[in-house]
């Protein structure tokens, strides 16, 4: 390699500190033209905080930045544009109202005697989504867009800024399911070969190996390693994210099968799902695999009442027929949502307030819901200040801890899981999987529902597979593999 | 004394003995003495009943627009009984009826059309008015108070209450019972989960429809119970009376914590928002200040209690 050229960006002992907590301890990280980079950590290690710093949101205290040689030291997130710096985050800002052309565009509309130069916009929003997603129409309303396009459209608006010369890119394939992530690999690469340099954040290591040339991994604000992803094997970076070597895979406690708890018999919502029959026991695990917009979530917000039911048998041990969460939650059923901003927790309240939520008693006394929440946060491990700290200021994966807690507290026997890893450091996943074999040892059922499919295979007994609205037969997970996961999800016979 | 000034009444609190201090300085001979503050407890007991039911609905994440025609409506309806030959309770209790009946219909009309709250009380806000003077026959109602007047009579007199009106002891007392409801029963927190993330209330089994007729029928009631003091301080049924209390409601809320997007807010606060915004009035009067000073002076005042919100929030949040 030729030490000589100039990196894109280069990154030298950069410092931040928040309150009392280094959140980056002269950190150093050099990206040349054209790579991909990933950058490894878990929750907490200091990757956003990094990222913001580069894209002009935070300050540095101190360090130096260079892009191209240059200094960089963006004072707001306009400046650090205008140097070519983009950012595509992973829960995507757009305004829903507008179309996809004027979200593209957005603060940056080209004009004409001060009015919006309509036809120059849409000209102008194409050619940034030709680079992505050129069957994006310019003029569709966003609202009525899947996630996927939702993506294409704000990874179309950093490119659609003049002279981008780093993009960052956190988390991207967090909603994306198989097909739609090697789409997102053929751009980034087809990006890259433009000579633009991307800092690919992500918790995938299969992918970051698939993707990335080298990659930085950070942990406790310091850099613990860097190199070339060639060569380094995932149980390295998962050991140097992780600050310990883990063990190998983990084992599974012994279950016993029990009674049927929860069945389905050719159930159908308004739109989603077409029609899902399953069966499940009591002691066991049981995966739904399938794409994004396939109908899983669907099925379990059928499920616990959350959408409508519009045909076919719904069983709850002997109770017949759909129900209200309410009435479900009293049965004995409890679902943990994949939308943890918007629908898991209550972000302003409490830990407490939140762990106890769904089953606090008819007079409510402070001390006794603390303490409830302080036996609940010794079990799980969960990060916090307190039972009394808001809940949004805890880490991804403590707040998933948070809402696994509430179902704990409840006591359910039926725990509906909608993508319960989703956006987690590898730790946290580690202890979720833990006490999903857990739960189902002491004889609860669980319906998980993913898109990582190696995940179903690790944690599932059996699993089914949901393929455009229609739920397949669960078959026993020793007899799967994650290729025939994929195929069966894309509907390839 | 850190968790002290956290609590969300303690600036509202400093802001009320603040300005006292202000006016008892420019207006020491007036301001000070007993007759005053009695007259300023009684004079805040309106806009406090309301801000009671105010804070409920305003931390349940809605607003009610409806409450200053709520107001007239049991002035009217309180007079209209009282001349029908009913006794006093029953013209109160028919008041306080008439208003839980119109927080029902505010409630149902969220629940059930899914409008905004702002929407509907604005529409009820306007047809209330309507009914008011069409059962007024558009002019004031005089009927005999038989003792109502009592409730809000200064202490001294014959029927005074003890030590201050008893309209300000109903106002505390139902203070304390809805502080009560709101901190430790799980309805009352359930309106803050609420009002908080509708969506993770719903996904922990919360009665989300329920929980917010609830709210809005206790905001009526309170409505009607204000209505019922006016009353008894006005002796008359006023179809044009209370235009433009509810705004008044809601700044008292707003001083007191209250966020207009829902799941904060505090009954004491609101309490000592009322009393501040008494206080600006009525320590303006005793300085001599014009009216339209006095305006300008509550908006302001307004605005530097929400500036000092934020900033303490945001020093929360990073700290």
């Amino acid at each position: 390699m030729a030490e000589v050229a100039t990196p894109r960006l280069e990154i030298r002992r950069l410092e931040k500190t928040f309150g009392g907590t280094r959140a980056l301890a002269a950190v150093d990280l050099a990206i040349a033209p054209g790579e991909v980079h990933a950058l490894l950590g878990e929750n907490g290690a200091g990757k956003s905080t990094l990222t913001k710093i580069v894209s002009g949101v935070y300050p540095a205290d101190g360090g130096s930045m260079r892009l191209d040689g240059a200094l960089h030291a963006p004072h707001s997130p306009a400046e650090a544009r205008r140097a070519g710096v983009a950012i595509v985050h992973q829960e995507p800002f757009v305004c829903p109202h507008l179309s996809v052309a004027e979200n593209v565009l957005l603060g940056a509309e080209p004009t004409r005697l001060g009015l919006v130069d309509r036809a120059r916009l849409r000209a102008d929003a194409r050619r940034a989504l030709a680079l992505v997603a050129p069957e994006i129409s310019p003029d569709a309303a966003l609202g009525c867009l899947g996630p996927a396009e939702v993506q294409s459209v704000t990874l179309a608006r950093a490119l659609a800024q003049s002279g981008c010369r780093l993009l960052i890119l956190d988390e991207p394939t967090a909603s994306l399911a198989a097909p739609e992530v090697e789409r997102l690999f053929q751009v980034v690469r087809r990006l890259a070969s433009t000579g633009i340099a991307i800092v690919y954040i992500s918790h995938f290591l299969e992918e970051v190996q698939r993707i990335a040339q080298r990659f930085t991994v950070l942990r406790d604000g310091r850099r613990v390693g860097t190199g070339d992803i060639e060569g380094t094997a995932p149980s390295h970076l998962v050991e140097l994210m992780s600050g310990h070597a883990l063990g190998g895979r983990r084992r599974r406690a012994p279950r016993t099968g029990g009674d049927v708890v929860l069945s389905a018999r050719d159930l159908a919502g308004p739109r989603l799902p077409l029609s899902a029959s399953f069966e499940l026991c009591a002691g066991e695990v049981l995966g739904v695999a399938g794409l994004v917009g396939s109908g899983r979530t669907e099925l379990l917000r059928a499920i616990f009442g959350l959408e409508r039911v519009v045909r076919g048998e719904l069983r709850v041990r002997a109770k017949v027929g759909p129900a209200s969460p309410t009435r479900r939650l009293a049965q004995g059923v409890g679902l943990v949502s994949e939308d943890r901003k918007r629908e898991g927790l209550a972000g302003e309240l409490s830990v407490a307030e939140n762990l106890t939520l769904s089953k606090l008693p008819a007079w409510v006394w402070p001390a006794r819901e603390r303490a409830t929440a302080r036996r609940l946060i010794e079990r799980l491990g969960i990060k916090t200040s307190g039972p009394d700290q808001p809940v949004r200021a805890l880490s991804g994966g403590n707040q998933q801890k948070v809402a696994l807690g509430r179902l704990l507290n409840h006591d359910v026997d039926v725990a509906l899981l909608d993508e319960p890893t989703r956006g987690i450091d590898v730790r946290s996943r580690a202890d979720v999987y833990a006490l999903i074999d857990e739960l189902a040892s002491q004889g609860k059922a669980v319906l998980v529902v993913s898109s990582q499919f190696s995940e179903l295979l690790e944690i599932c007994d059996r699993i089914a597979v949901m393929h455009r609205g229609r739920l397949g037969p669960a078959v026993p997970a020793a007899e799967l593999t994650e290729h025939r996961l994929m195929l069966d999800a894309a509907g390839v016979a | 004394m850190k968790q002290l000034s956290r609590a969300p009444w303690f600036g509202p609190l400093c802001a009320v003995l603040a300005v006292y201090a202000l006016f008892a300085l420019l207006a020491p001979q007036t301001f000070t003495r007993s007759a005053n503050v009695l007259t300023m407890a009684r004079q805040t007991v309106i806009v406090s009943l309301a801000a009671i039911g105010m804070t409920l609905v305003m931390i349940q994440g809605g607003i009610d627009l409806s409450v200053g025609s709520t107001v007239a409506l049991t002035t009217v309806i309180v007079a209209r009984t009282l001349d029908g030959g009913s006794g006093a309770w029953t013209a109160a209790a028919a008041g306080v009826a008439l208003g839980a009946c119109v927080g029902a219909l505010n409630g149902l009309l969220v629940t059930g059309l899914r409008l905004l709250p702002f929407i509907v009380t604005l529409g009820t806000m306007s047809a209330l008015r309507g009914a008011a003077k069409g059962l007024a026959n558009e002019q004031k109602v005089d009927a005999d108070p038989k003792g109502l007047d009592s409730l809000m009579a200064l202490p001294g007199g014959a029927h005074g209450g003890f030590l201050l009106p008893t309209g300000v002891w109903v106002a505390l007392a139902l203070a304390v019972v809805f502080a009560a409801f709101v901190a430790y029963t799980r309805p009352g927190r359930h309106v803050v989960a609420v009002g908080s993330s509708l969506e993770t209330a719903r996904l922990c089994g919360v009665p989300v429809g329920r929980i917010t007729l609830i709210v809005y029928v206790i905001a009526g009631a309170m409505a009607g119970l204000a209505g019922v003091m006016e009353f008894a301080t006005l002796t008359v049924g006023d179809p044009t009376d209370s235009i433009g209390l509810e705004l008044e409601v809601i700044a008292a809320v707003v001083i007191g914590g209250g966020s207009l997007s829902g799941g904060r807010g505090s009954v004491a606060g609101a309490l000592l928002g009322a009393l501040l915004l008494t206080e600006i009035k009525t320590g303006s009067t005793h300085v001599g200040l014009p009216n339209w000073v006095q305006e300008i002076l509550t908006g302001a005042i307004i605005l530097v209690a929400m500036a000092l919100d934020r900033w303490r929030e945001q020093g929360r949040g990073s700290g």
